[in-house]
């Protein structure tokens, strides 16, 4: 459906975006994940037909996006970092005003305005100005006013930015319906969990490259590690700490260990090799104070391909 | 076009929606214009304003009398009576403009030095610094009444007349002889039959005598228009720099938007960066539009200011409405933050129209000025808005002033939209 090719884009000497490319299937969510500064806005920006790239293109459909009045933007959404609202204008007017801009007007504007409103939650405030809402519901009608002229492909730049914990779940139950109706989503975050709850595919990006491009699974295995496994010893008295360390990476299953006082992060192969783990330490008479399994994360996979952590 | 119409439409209702907004732009320039219409001589229906002066009249003499006499009797002048320590500390704590002493024995003095040469009698005249123009004014009115009450009294059928002649003659002859002497005592003996003949004659019969000034003006205030409406001028000048503060809000309004991000918004739908550009200054300018005119329609209903040319007023707010909104375009074109292009727009506003003569008429600048003002595109707003309310000129002058403030609008949105899209890339 949307296909991004070789994009590239520098101001002066600073290169922002370096050659990404990938593409979105209809339906699908994609997950374009990467640092502040790695390159996400300017990417999508040149996908939305805000700014000219200087190398690459970006069709939709076959279509090509450009700059202007460009016919492939009639299929797109966007949802913008900020919130790109008309705070002193009602509800409903802001609605208006955007759908109309897509070409929508009459009955079938205020329909749609209705329907979106319906959608997002927010059809008992339709006519309060965006100004008297709490940051959530400026962030479900920020979505809203994407979705007036329905596009194909929408496309959510962080749109959970300093949002609270129940406002965000909103805002997520709102992308899953849509997820559900077929619509293709690109959604950019800086959030691990995010995109893990909501991307079909992720496309990891930093420093303007595309370093990763596949779906969760399978970039989970390609990691060396499958599961983790935290333990923290109630002595470490029976063998000096080096040597446990070192007999613990010498386990069957074992990628790596790490030490940090009495507790331990041991990365195994899979989560089978736990009981062995736990079982062996038994056996050397260490009491075990606390300990925990955990699947591999997103943040494990961008550590293990940068070197650095996403908030880095 | 039905995007560019919503964008227009939201423009305007969030102007609306701004109860604030709106009160500063329209009833700031009403009363503010209000203010400066009647420093600029109203609506000229009443009496020309008198010049109020201190008299003190310290001299008891008929003429001394006759000259203060003269002097509150004068139509421009309002006269009070009153002493010499009041006079001074009026005009030193600037509640007078000016104040004339009539010395004792001035009048004597006077009568005397009419026609012998030597030391002339002083007339003190106590004048406020700032108030030179009107120091020449009095002074000038001064000679007049002075002259008419010294030689009505002498050159008349008088006895202090009769008196002055004879005191004259006998200094005269106790002089050496000379020319003068002799041309002079012909003159003064002529003089004297003519007084003797006067003080034979009844009262009503007399002519008075003396000398008076040889003239009398006619005056007439020369306009194609109506009569003269201070207001008028005082309203075109509030108006444009009040709309031209509307005017970077359109700007400022702009560069918030990209800050927000619905710049980028806009920018996402199938619109060119043109129609997003276009919409925000033909909005802008039905603002511009809508307030002169109702500025404008205040004037009339309140100070009577006539709008001598209907469509030529039209030509001209429309065109300053259009430039007014290429203005708003060009401040977001090269204001980098909002804040700082207010800053900056706002001493350029207030340089246009000092320069433009909305504060005070162009034609009170200095002449090299008034030459330099003609590529100002206020000073076209505020000579068009002139010429079709008090100076009520044609349609010739109204196609002239909106056509040059049209060029300023095509040139300032040029450059807004260069500068745009020079940015875009």
């Amino acid at each position: 459906m949307l296909s991004v090719s070789g994009l590239s884009k520098s101001y002066g000497e600073r290169r922002a975006v370096d050659g990404v490319s990938f593409q979105v299937q209809r339906g699908q969510t994609v997950g374009l994940l990467g640092p502040n500064g790695a390159g996400k806005s300017t990417t999508v920006s040149m996908i939305c037909g805000l700014i000219k790239p200087d190398a690459g293109s970006v069709t939709l459909d076959g279509e090509t996006v450009t700059q202007g009045a460009s016919a492939a933007k009639q299929r797109l959404g966007l949802v913008p970092q900020d919130l790109a609202l008309y705070e002193e204008l009602p509800a409903i007017e802001n609605l208006k005003l955007f759908g109309a801009l897509y070409g929508l007007k009459g009955a079938a504007l205020n329909k749609r305005a209705e329907e979106v409103l319906a959608l997002v939650g927010l059809s008992d405030r339709a006519k309060d100005k965006p100004s008297t809402f709490s940051g959530g519901m400026k962030r479900r009608l920020n979505i809203a006013a994407a979705l007036l002229h329905d596009p194909q492909l929408l496309i959510l730049d962080e749109p959970t930015v300093g949002v609270d914990p129940q406002s965000r779940n909103a805002i997520f139950d709102t992308l899953e319906a849509l997820k559900a109706q077929g619509r293709s989503l690109i959604y950019t975050s800086h959030y691990m969990e995010e995109v893990e709850r909501l991307a079909d595919h992720i496309v990891i990006i930093d420093h303007g490259k595309v370093l990763a491009d596949a779906p969760p699974a399978e970039l989970y295995r390609r990691l060396p590690t499958q599961a983790a496994l935290q333990v923290e010893l109630a002595d470490t008295d029976i063998l000096p700490a080096e040597l446990l360390v070192a007999s613990l990476a010498g386990l069957p299953g074992v990628a790596g260990v790490r030490r940090d006082g009495v507790s331990l992060d041991i990365s195994l192969h899979g989560a089978s090799h736990a009981a062995p783990v736990l079982r062996w330490l038994d056996e050397q008479g260490h009491t075990l104070a606390h300990f925990a399994t955990a699947r591999t994360k997103l943040e494990d996979i961008f550590l293990s391909l940068t070197g650095r952590t996403l908030r880095d | 076009m039905t995007a560019i119409i919503a964008m227009i439409r939201k423009d305007l209702i969030l102007y609306l929606n701004d109860k604030r907004a709106l009160m500063l732009n329209l009833l700031m320039p009403i009363v503010l214009a209000a203010f400066f219409g009647s420093l600029f001589g109203g609506s000229g229906s009443g009496n020309n304003s008198k010049i109020e002066i201190g008299l003190v009249q310290q001299d008891s003499s008929v003429i001394g009398r006759k000259v203060g006499d003269s002097l509150k009797a004068d139509a421009n002048l309002s006269v009070k009576e009153m002493s010499l320590q009041e006079a001074q500390d009026k005009v030193r704590a600037g509640k007078l403009m000016v104040a004339v002493v009539i010395p004792a024995g001035f009048g004597d003095a006077a009568g005397q030095s009419l026609f012998q040469s030597g030391s002339k009698p002083e007339l003190p005249v106590y004048y406020d610094p700032s108030q030179s123009t009107v120091l020449a004014m009095v002074k000038g009115l001064l000679t007049q009444h002075v002259m008419q009450g010294v030689t009505g009294e002498v050159m008349g059928g008088s006895a202090t007349g009769a008196k002055f002649t004879d005191d004259s003659l006998k200094k005269l002859e106790a002089s050496p002889a000379s020319e003068d002497k002799e041309a002079l005592v012909g003159l003064l003996g002529s003089l004297k039959k003519f007084q003797e003949r006067e003080a034979a004659k009844p009262a009503k019969e007399s002519s008075g005598g003396g000398l008076s000034v040889p003239f009398t003006t006619k005056d007439e205030a020369l306009s194609s228009g109506p009569k003269y409406n201070g207001y008028a001028h005082a309203f075109a000048g509030m108006g444009v720099q009040f709309i031209l503060f509307m005017g970077i809000d359109v700007g400022i309004g702009i560069l918030l938007a990209r800050r927000m991000g619905i710049w980028n918004r806009l920018l996402a739908a199938p619109i060119t960066m043109s129609q997003v550009l276009l919409s925000r200054a033909l909005s802008g300018a039905m603002i511009a539009a809508g307030l002169m005119v109702a500025i404008f329609f205040a004037a009339m209903l309140m100070f009577k200011v006539e709008v001598t040319n209907v469509v030529g007023f039209a030509l001209v707010v429309v065109a300053f409405a259009l430039m007014t909104a290429s203005f708003g375009l060009l401040i977001a074109a090269f204001g980098k933050t909002p804040e700082a292009a207010r800053g900056l727009a706002v001493f350029a506003t207030l340089i246009l129209v000092m320069l433009g003569g909305a504060w005070v008429p162009t034609f009170v600048f200095p002449t090299w000025m008034q030459q330099l003002t003609v590529v100002v595109p206020t000073r076209w707003a505020v000579d068009g808005l002139d010429a079709m309310t008090w100076r009520g000129l044609g349609i010739d002058v109204a196609l002239q002033t909106a056509g040059v403030q049209l060029a300023f609008a095509v040139v300032f949105g040029a450059l807004a939209i260069w500068r745009f899209r020079a940015q875009a890339r």
